[in-house]
């Protein structure tokens, strides 16, 4: 459906794109992952026609960015950062307004503002201008104005950024819903959960380059999955904790009680409930799912006696964290806290990058 | 729901929904009027204001060197002001579109090229008219203004002025497309339109201004556009001795043509390369 070859795009002396391939098959769910700057953005603008590629070619359902653009506008939608609706208008104004501009007829346009005010939860501010909403009713509009007619294909350029947990949550259901509808998404984004979250492939970009893709499992298992952290009570357990958790761990002489219930390595994109862009703190929600699919054993663990804590790679989110924290039970350490981490952003990115993380 | 999923096969086709995209966008500028009071005053009030200020804190001073009404004189060149003051709220608007994001989500509409600016030079324009209309009644009522003559000829003067608004509203567009920022835009054209309506015949005859300045204020379009607004509406006007002057009206649609044959142009082509940051 998203087709891109060799794409090159240079501002001035700097390239903002050096030679980009991507492909996106009919109705999946494309993210794009990468930091300020690594020319998201800007692919993003190609495909969609807001600029034209210095180089390389690209196709979107069927039509030439370049040579098919009349067409290929009639199939695509955009919403995110930067497409904005019009805060003077009222929200339903700008979805008539939409409408309007896909030709729809007055009186189809006006009933399928109504339709997706509703569907938004917007029905109430319907007739407010769009400049006294909230972040999260606006990127709702905004979306909504995108789907004035539903396009085959959807482009969301850091759809969530600058949202509430709450909101967020909520905008990662619709966009979950459109997916399961049959849109192909593309989606760029600064967060790994939500690339997780939602997406079934994912590429990092990083300086104008597609530097990995795959599936997220596959991603985040090359960064080494999940971490365990636990935070004992006193410092004197640490030592012997230490120990008692490198047994329990799967992947290594099964010495402690049982694995666990197995939820199995490699389970695909759908995951608990969201974490925070980077859940760091040990009580974090236990965001894991055992997508770590490598067999990595629990080898190298950080300990820090200061404060009485102690990090651990673990291949298996869940399993691990049930097994860990029976073991502690059975030796009677007393624990504090006890929590997965999952690789942030910054982790998988550095990784995938090589740059030093210092 | 039947959506058209491609654009109309025929030239009659797509310039219907070329001039309909046009239309929708028009009133999408009104629609914005309405939500803005403040706008919707500079539309209504400002011209209004300009016009009993001027005529009255002005019109009771100057006396005319070669005799006539300063009032009469004064009015052409008021509205022919509010007409150039077209500028900077175009190029603000575009601005404010343009850093928003909208004209993002605008251009990746399927719709006609040259739509979104034509849509929102057609709003320009009849609010430039509106605006001319207002200012029309109140010179007609308050401010004592009387035109002479054929009345043809002040409907032509009118949709002369009018004319030579919509050509600054395309130099507005323009620069407002460079602009990062509403306020940056109005910096962009305040800055020189308002000088530019002073050092023209607008307000005062240009017989005593220094040689070389002198020329620059004949050859200004917006004297050329004052002194055929004069022309036209039957009012005093000043002794003319340059080319322009000699031919006001003559000279004053050259320069509004020219003025949209460079913008225009300049502005679509701006337009459809611009985008957000």
């Amino acid at each position: 459906m998203i087709h891109a070859e060799g794409l090159r795009k240079r501002y001035g002396p700097a390239e903002a794109l050096r030679g980009v391939d991507l492909d996106v098959p009919r109705g999946s769910v494309c993210g794009l992952l990468g930091p300020n700057g690594a020319g998201k953005t800007t692919l993003v603008r190609i495909l969609t026609t807001l600029l034209r590629p210095d180089g390389g070619s690209a196709r979107v359902a069927g039509c030439d960015v370049v040579r098919d653009a009349d067409r290929l506008r009639y199939r695509i939608g955009l919403a995110g950062q930067h497409a904005a609706v019009d805060e003077l208008l009222t929200g339903r104004g700008n979805l008539e307004l939409f409408g309007r501009l896909r030709h729809l007829p007055r009186r189809t346009a006006r009933s399928r503002a109504g339709e997706l005010l509703d569907r938004f939860g917007l029905a109430e501010a319907a007739d407010r201008p769009a400049g006294t909403y909230s972040g999260g009713m606006r990127r709702r509009l905004d979306l909504a104005a995108s789907l004035v007619v539903e396009p085959p294909v959807l482009f969301l350029d850091e759809p969530t950024t600058g949202l509430d947990p709450r909101s967020r949550l909520a905008l990662w259901d619709l966009l979950r819903e459109l997916a399961d509808e049959g849109t192909t998404l593309l989606l760029t984004t600064q967060y790994l959960d939500e690339a997780d979250r939602l997406a079934d492939r994912i590429a990092v970009l990083d300086a104008g380059r597609v530097v990995a893709s795959g599936s997220p499992a596959a991603l985040k298992a090359r960064v080494g999955g999940d971490r365990l952290y636990v935070a004992f009570r006193e410092a004197a357990d640490l030592t012997r904790g230490a120990e008692v958790i490198r047994d329990a761990l799967p992947g290594r002489p099964a010495t402690g009680p049982g694995a666990g219930p197995g939820t199995g390595a490699g389970a695909g994109p759908a995951t608990g409930p969201g974490a925070g862009p980077s859940a760091g703190s040990l009580a974090g929600p236990f965001a894991g799912s055992g997508n770590g699919a490598g067999v990595r054993a629990a080898g190298d663990m950080e300990i820090d006696p200061g404060e009485r804590r102690l990090a651990v790679p673990v291949p298996d989110g869940a399993a691990s964290l049930v097994a860990v924290a029976s073991a502690l039970n059975a030796a009677g350490i007393a624990v504090e806290d006890l929590g997965l981490r999952r690789p942030t952003l910054d982790e998988v990115f550095l990784r995938l990058t090589g740059a030093d993380a210092a | 729901m039947t959506v058209p999923m491609d654009p109309p096969a025929t030239a009659l086709g797509r310039l219907r929904s070329g001039l309909t995209d046009t239309l929708v966008l028009a009133g999408r500028s009104y629609s914005r009027l309405r939500a803005q009071p403040a706008e919707l005053a500079s539309v209504l009030v400002f011209p209004v204001i300009m016009t009993v200020l001027f005529g009255y804190v002005f019109g009771s001073a100057i006396t005319l060197p070669g005799g006539g009404d300063y009032r009469n004189y004064l009015m052409p060149g008021i509205f022919m002001q509010v007409m150039a003051m077209g500028t900077v709220s175009a190029a603000t608007a575009v601005a404010e579109d343009m850093a928003r994001g909208v004209i993002d989500r605008l251009r990746t509409q399927p719709i006609a090229r040259g739509a979104v600016l034509a849509g929102r030079g057609l709003a320009d324009l009849s609010r430039a008219m509106l605006s001319l209309a207002m200012m029309a009644v109140t010179g007609l009522v308050i401010a004592g203004w009387r035109p002479h003559g054929n009345p043809f000829r002040v409907l032509a003067g009118f949709a002369l002025l009018a004319l030579f608004g919509f050509a600054m509203m395309w130099v507005g567009t323009y620069l407002g497309l460079f602009a990062r920022s509403g306020a940056q835009a109005d910096g962009l054209t305040f800055s020189w339109v308002l000088p530019m309506t002073f050092l023209a015949n607008a307000f005062v005859p240009l017989e005593g201004l220094p040689g070389w300045l002198r020329a620059v204020a004949d050859w200004n379009p917006m004297s050329a556009v004052v002194s055929a607004a004069r022309e036209l509406f039957g009012n005093p006007g000043s002794a003319a001795a340059s080319w322009p002057l000699r031919h006001p009206v003559t000279a004053a649609v050259c320069w509004s043509v020219l003025i949209i044959a460079v913008f225009a142009p300049l502005a679509v082509r701006r337009y459809r390369t611009a985008t957000a940051r």
